[in-house]
């Protein structure tokens, strides 16, 4: 069981590394902001299956704060850079 | 207990697999409308398959949590979809020529 987990902690950590790498390349905003999107999800499914191999379900509270924080703040930074990139547009079209 | 402890690996190992897909879509997709299609495998299928595989492993207070939890992110995660998708599409950062059609383009309404 302990090599499972080393392996699904191995995956979720690769596919962090690569959803960074998006993360700082991506050429728009939009997808620097889905790339921390991803990278909150990554998490909260890495603190579960943490949690389940402590045999420590406690934690399981901050998979849902992770959860919610990643929604709320990914909501937020992309409203905010819809209405700069609209105002930026505008201004490209006069 | 050697099969929960089967089918819980089943379970962590298809989560991490279809995250890890989705990460290697992240990078190698081509623009930000082609990634939401990307990034919605962890997003949904992957968590919830990572939190059963967890809910396997504990008990049933932690079953309650981990439902709150996935029923929070699939119904989040279209959301976080359709946001960054339109402010793609209002700022322009996407590539018009990937789109097979588009009925809110301006110059294609009717």
């Amino acid at each position: 069981m302990q090599l499972v987990y080393a392996c699904t902690f191995t995956m979720l950590a690769v596919a962090g590394l690569l959803v960074t790498v998006r993360l700082l390349r991506g050429p728009a905003v939009p997808d620097r902001i889905l790339a921390i999107d991803v990278l909150s999800v990554l998490l909260a499914g890495g603190i579960a299956v943490d949690s389940a191999r402590r045999g420590f379900p406690e934690a399981l509270t901050l998979v849902l704060v992770v959860a919610l924080l990643g929604f709320v703040s990914t909501v937020l930074a992309a409203r905010f850079a819809g209405a700069r990139g609209m105002e930026e547009a505008e201004e490209a079209r006069q | 207990m050697i099969i929960l402890d089967i089918l819980s690996a089943v379970l962590l190992l298809a989560g991490a697999a279809i995250c890890l897909l989705g990460g290697i879509g992240m990078v190698t997709f081509p623009d930000v409308m082609t990634r939401l299609h990307a990034a919605s495998k962890p997003q949904s299928a992957g968590f919830l398959l990572l939190l059963l595989g967890a809910a396997v492993q504990l008990d049933w207070w932690a079953l309650s949590l981990l439902t709150l939890a996935g029923m929070f992110q699939l119904l989040t995660s279209p959301v976080v979809s359709q946001v960054i998708g339109r402010v793609a599409y209002r700022t322009g950062e996407f590539r018009a020529d990937l789109l097979a059609r588009d009925e809110t383009s301006p110059d294609r309404s009717p």
